[in-house]
């Protein structure tokens, strides 16, 4: 009972870190059509920069909110500098943050080094929960609450708000946009600084978790984009309901049979591709 | 003309062991895969527009299918070769199904998400992978009693095997079929009005690149007696798409030219830096921000290839 709580834990856990990264990935893609592969980058990065800074002694809350603000700052400059430069060509786009991700890789190594760096749990979080005889990890509540807040956040923001609105509208008609005078270059950068800071914020919390170790990115990667495969382009709420079934698909394939949790991963996959190519709820053919 | 010029390429090139050492002859066989590797992905990307960041799968499963088969069964190469290839096409078959479900960047994500389950089931599945071990203990094969071991005879199976390949390709895309398949790419949609099956196609292009994929993995195994995971990993699918791109991709030169390039500078590049990742990195940008078209684009050539398209 008690190793089946954990994992599910776990994977509720993975699910709402999952959902950070991948609705940045998600939003950007919807967007602007760019698949942008240094996002399991910004993870890794959000990862190892909250890991110096509690290092430091400081602490979750504080290393959250820089590598969230110091992330979007990356993401809006290689935006602002690489991408745009490349507009209309996505192909190129696609190979730029390709690259990216391999300078960022060996920046990161460079930088921090090849040995895993743990980040502790913060003091508040470590003792479980106990209900009815059963022990529940704190901190693995905490992350799926804090993913839960932001996907609300996030849906306040993309159905209550003016530039939501903006977003949406963008979305689904580009072109159409444009011509009612919505400022699309400074919706670029900011979605972009977005996704790239919800990166972040999933790359500080998963650290405890993960710890930073060079590789993360390419770890996280493949899974963002099979939750985007699954979830369907231009729905949030997609993304939301494929970051959990991978979640839990991982996670329990790895507990159950550790050497094929792969495999296990592409199934679903492959059955959603099969019958519906836009994803569980996309709206718009990738 | 230009059946003179390749000739003229070949025979050059086959006399590299006479005039060269050791090292570059090895060198050479390494440049030779990554050829065919380059060009294979080449159908792919030029002629068919589709873009895949999964092609190392192909390397990777044609290599460890032979070495798996020849560990786990003793089974001979001339059992073994034709083996791994027919399953690695196999794999393709099924691949390609999945990936062609969507075209472009869906198409893109689909490939790189496929090679990324194969990469990780590399590492993880240790019983048949012997994960990061790798598996080594690997023999090259004597075709008609020639010892492959000795490196110049090595050089010369794979410049044949590479002729081979080359002439196949050369004449694929200059067939009528290979005339559908830059249709697909540039009127997708005029190509299903005048009642091709543009899906059909582009599955049948994506098979064929698999299987030439496949023989550029036996050629590697071959040659390294050894395989491990990272063969599979997304830098190998990078490094041949930046051989494409680098050398201009849709046309046939370029990534013989892009190969060259990018095999050397890894080889010069790792003896003097240690960052061959960030190096390839900081080539892939420049290349698609300063020569989306390739090197190709320096000089005429290619020109002829590239005109019936924009």
């Amino acid at each position: 009972m008690q190793i089946w709580i954990i994992q599910t834990l776990n994977s509720l856990a993975l699910g709402g870190l999952l959902f950070m990264l991948s609705s940045g990935f998600a939003l950007i893609f919807g967007l602007m059509r760019i698949a942008n592969l240094t996002h399991g980058s910004l993870f890794m990065l959000g990862t190892y920069v909250a890991a110096t800074l509690v290092r430091d002694g400081h602490n979750l809350v504080v290393a959250a909110i820089v590598a969230m603000v110091l992330i979007a700052i990356v993401g809006g400059l290689i935006e602002r500098l690489i991408l745009r430069r490349l507009s209309g060509n996505s192909q190129g786009q696609v190979l730029a943050t390709l690259g990216l991700s391999f300078v960022a890789a060996d920046f990161c190594l460079m930088v921090w080094g090849g040995d895993p760096i743990p980040i502790s749990t913060p003091a508040m979080f470590q003792t479980p929960l106990r209900f009815f005889g059963l022990t529940f990890p704190t901190y693995r509540l905490v992350v799926l609450g804090v993913a839960i807040i932001a996907a609300l956040l996030l849906y306040l923001l993309m159905e209550r708000t003016r530039l939501g609105a903006m977003i949406r509208a963008g979305v689904d008609d580009m072109a159409m946009a444009r011509a009612v005078g919505i400022p699309a270059s400074a919706l670029f950068t900011t979605v972009f600084c977005l996704g790239a800071a919800l990166a972040g914020l999933g790359g500080t919390l998963g650290g405890p978790i993960f710890n930073a170790y060079p590789g993360l990115d390419g770890d996280m990667l493949p899974l963002a984009l099979i939750v985007v495969i699954l979830g369907g382009v231009g729905s949030l709420f997609g993304t939301f309901v494929a970051s959990f079934i991978v979640g839990f698909i991982y996670t329990f394939g790895i507990a159950l049979v550790p050497d094929l949790a792969y495999v296990i991963l592409f199934l679903p996959m492959v059955v959603v591709i099969a019958f519906k190519p836009q994803g569980l709820f996309g709206r718009l053919t990738t | 003309m230009k059946l003179c010029f390749s000739l003229l390429g070949l025979a050059v090139m086959a006399a590299l062991p006479w005039v060269a050492g050791e090292y570059f002859v090895n060198l050479g066989s390494q440049v030779l895969i990554a050829v065919i590797f380059a060009s294979s992905l080449n159908l792919l990307v030029g002629y068919a527009g589709l873009t895949s960041l999964g092609h190392a799968s192909y390397l990777g499963l044609a290599a460890y299918f032979s070495a798996w088969l020849s560990l786990k069964f003793g089974l001979g190469h001339a059992v073994t070769a034709p083996a791994a290839l027919l399953l690695t096409t196999l794999m393709g078959m099924v691949f390609g199904w999945i990936a062609l479900r969507a075209t472009g960047l869906g198409f893109l994500m689909l490939t790189l998400a496929l090679s990324q389950i194969v990469w990780g089931l590399g590492y993880r599945w240790v019983s048949v992978t012997n994960g990061d071990n790798g598996l080594s203990g690997l023999t090259r094969p004597a075709p008609f009693g020639i010892d492959l071991d000795l490196s110049a005879n090595f050089y010369w199976f794979a410049l044949l095997i590479t002729a081979l390949c080359l002439g196949a390709i050369t004449c694929l895309v200059n067939s009528p079929f290979g005339a559908s398949i830059r249709g697909t790419r540039d009127q997708p949609r005029r190509m299903s009005a005048l009642g091709y099956n543009v899906w059909a196609i582009r599955w049948f292009t994506f098979v064929i690149a698999s299987f030439l994929g496949a023989v550029a993995g036996l050629l590697y195994v071959y040659f390294h007696k050894y395989i491990h995971p990272s063969v599979m990993a997304i830098t190998v699918s990078a490094e041949a798409l930046l051989c494409v791109i680098a050398g201009g991709s849709s046309t046939l030169i370029g990534p013989i030219l892009g190969a060259v390039l990018v095999v050397m500078l890894k080889n010069y590049a790792s003896a003097y830096v240690e960052r061959w990742n960030m190096l390839l990195g900081f080539v892939f940008l420049f290349i698609v921000v300063f020569l989306p078209k390739g090197m190709v684009s320096f000089r005429g050539w290619g020109k002829a290839k590239q005109g019936g398209q924009s």
